[in-house]
């Protein structure tokens, strides 16, 4: 006899997100807002620069968030939660979570520098972003969180992208914010969580999540989880968190990593690929992977 | 009670009688000044505010309308290259309907680098949908901070206080501060119609389709066009409670003048030393300071110019393949009106050089001397 197995349901029933926004299928990103805001609950105020998110909100007069949102200028997500956070405190508001919700675009690239700005001023706010690894909203263009080999608009099969992606986690980590984390669409106990934990600590938060973007990576709206999950299994996008740049912690242990071919032959981004050019990804993936193993061994 | 103090100073009085909620600045000559007392009041508990000591101008205008859109009263201060940089969030302040406050000091733009005064930068600024006063004396510099805090929140549009570097900026004067019982009776808390806040969620300066873009832009230039009435009866409501009126323009000698010269900031003083001078060998000059530039006070502009027959306009900018950029505005507002005045148009004063009496009496010369206006820029002190 089979014993009666339970699963407790740790993600919030609450939704904040409605449904009638104008996300793509299978879109990661969206998927990633409703978590979120599942684990920070309706007294959140949002700041969102140009990115998907910009439009997936739905035109005005409509939004499909029940929580307010500040639409900010592309580079000002950390700046404009800094001055909501001063003003809503200037206002009597003290509780209130200010959340910045910004691509990889808006925080790899031209929203760094503000980034850097307020997690050094350890601004009281939570910055999340969700990384679909390129420029998607105006038509996949690269950023500097395009990973190596990727195919984009501006990086051709002729020219595919020949850099890293940029260690997003270590520039944070460096700033020895309170908390640094990533998460992951295909994790939503892993996320929700890390939004609560964030939610509990005062000071500069950064939570990465990976958001799979099927109309940017040529690859199938039912396959986002999946992709996600791979991501993760192969190590190439692994889950973990920094606390005030010293504590780091595997937060899923893979005992044996799937090779990176199999997360890259689901996506028309890698399709050029010869088999020594994702040999030399493996290799990357692997050396990433061991460092950061080193770190959280520490 | 009285103080001598320097027009950077006169700004941080200013946004320290103004109640100030927010302030969030970066660093960069001639400001500075202004955001070192501001600290100094937020660190000593003189100003109730918080000072976010942001990494750039950018992200100084992004903090104070993140924090302008909480419902927070906010300020900064900047100059020159600075306010370039914010320039893409001037448009966002009055396109989102924010009513900021800042300090802009006139500095010339770079290269060659220069940190003396010129109009350019703030000028450069003149269609971001800001209200501009351009101030000449320190007290006015304080007063008009709080007169713009009133009428930025009564319109939702934000307000820049400009004064020139150094002749303004690092200038002593004596300037009566006024008591803060008294100016907390004119300048109420800042009250938004709509604000930032889980309790009445809204999407602010979302997508915005071409169905409904148009009619906030409408909706702006109204809100604009009521500007010079609101200055009119801010000032006046100023002057009962401090003694001092608060105009659109400053007008000297300007009834009965049969030439005038037309100026802004500090220069319109040194124009009223050449005005008395002119009178007394028996011309009868006058002096318009424009102190509100935008939006423009046409009316005041041509009740006055109207009847005169000629107008010297002293600019201390260019618009590189056109004219001065008052000249301009002075010859728009004139156009079409039943009495045109000749108009002159003089460049002087470029990255700093000084305005001085002689500057205006080689103007006064010149204008004296046409009957019309031969070239569109006259260049004052270039050496050519």
């Amino acid at each position: 006899m089979t014993k009666e197995r339970k699963m407790t349901l740790t993600i919030p029933k609450e939704e904040l997100m409605s449904p009638g926004h104008l996300a793509c299928q299978g879109c990661g990103a969206s998927l990633a807002m409703r978590l979120a805001l599942k684990a920070l609950g309706q007294r959140t105020v949002v700041c969102i620069p140009a990115c998907c998110w910009a439009v997936i909100d739905g035109p005005f007069p409509h939004s499909s968030l029940d929580i307010p949102i500040y639409h900010c200028a592309f580079e000002t997500a950390a700046s404009s939660a800094s001055g909501v956070k001063a003003g809503l405190e200037m206002v009597g508001d003290t509780e209130t979570t200010v959340l910045a919700w910004a691509g990889d675009g808006g925080t790899f690239d031209i929203g760094l520098q503000a980034l850097s700005g307020a997690a050094e001023r350890n601004e009281d706010i939570i910055y999340a972003c969700y990384d679909n690894e390129a420029y998607m909203n105006t038509g996949i263009q690269r950023s500097s969180a395009t990973p190596l080999g990727a195919w984009t608009t501006t990086t051709p099969v002729k020219h595919y992208k020949k850099h890293p992606k940029k260690d997003i986690i270590g520039i944070m980590a460096a700033h020895r914010i309170p908390y640094v984390a990533t998460a992951s669409v295909a994790y939503p106990e892993d996320m929700v969580k890390k939004f609560k934990k964030a939610k509990e600590i005062k000071g500069t938060r950064f939570i990465h999540i990976f958001a799979p973007c099927p109309a940017g990576w040529k690859s199938r709206p039912e396959d986002t989880i999946k992709l996600a999950r791979l991501a993760v299994q192969t190590g190439y996008f692994p889950l973990y968190e920094v606390e005030y740049g010293e504590k780091w912690t595997l937060n899923l242990k893979i005992k044996e990593r799937k090779p990176i071919a199999e997360y890259l032959k689901l996506q028309g981004r890698f399709r050029h690929l010869k088999d020594d050019e994702i040999a030399m990804i493996q290799k990357e993936v692997d050396a990433n992977w061991e460092r950061l193993l080193k770190r959280c061994e520490q | 009670m009285k103080k001598v103090i320097m027009g950077n100073h006169a700004l941080s009085y200013g946004a320290m009688l103004s109640r100030a909620q927010v302030i969030a600045a970066y660093p960069i000559t001639p400001q500075t000044q202004v955001v070192e007392l501001l600290s100094e009041m937020c660190a000593d508990g003189t100003l109730n505010a918080k000072f976010i000591k942001v990494e750039s101008e950018h992200s100084a205008m992004a903090a104070c309308l993140g924090a302008s859109l909480a419902g927070a009263r906010t300020f900064t201060a900047t100059s020159a290259q600075g306010l370039a940089l914010m320039h893409e969030l001037l448009h966002w302040a009055s396109g989102g309907r924010l009513p900021v406050v800042m300090g802009n000091i006139n500095r010339a733009m770079a290269p060659g680098w220069s940190i003396w005064t010129d109009q350019n930068d703030s000028l450069s600024q003149r269609d971001t949908g800001w209200i501009q006063f351009y101030c000449a004396s320190n007290q006015e510099v304080l007063d008009t901070v709080i007169q713009a805090f009133k009428v930025s929140e009564k319109l939702m549009i934000p307000s820049m206080i400009v004064l020139d570097a150094f002749a303004l900026s690092h200038t002593y004067e004596v300037v009566d501060v006024p008591d803060q019982d008294k100016v907390d009776a004119y300048l109420p808390p800042f009250n938004p119609p709509f604000r930032l806040t889980p309790d009445d969620p809204h999407a602010f300066g979302g997508l915005t389709s071409p169905e409904h873009y148009m009619e906030l832009r409408y909706k702006l230039q109204k809100d604009m066009e009521k500007v010079p009435a609101l200055v009119e009866e801010t000032g006046k409501e100023y002057e009962k409670m401090f003694g001092r009126y608060l105009g659109q323009v400053d007008e000297y000698l300007c009834d009965d003048a049969e030439f005038i010269f037309v100026t802004s900031g500090t220069a319109g003083y040194t124009a009223r030393v050449v005005v008395d001078e002119l009178r007394e060998k028996g011309i009868k000059a006058g002096n318009l300071r424009i102190k509100l530039f935008r939006p423009f006070p046409f009316e005041k502009v041509r009740s006055i110019l109207s009847k005169v027959p000629k107008v010297a306009v002293v600019d201390r900018n260019i618009s590189y393949g056109h004219h001065g950029i008052f000249y301009q505005e002075v010859k728009s507002a004139m156009y079409g009106q039943p009495h045109q005045p000749v108009i002159f148009g003089f460049i002087t004063g470029l990255g700093g050089r000084d305005i001085t009496r002689d500057t205006f009496k080689e103007i006064a010369d010149y204008a004296l001397s046409k009957s019309q206006a031969e070239e569109e820029i006259v260049w004052i002190g270039v050496k050519k």
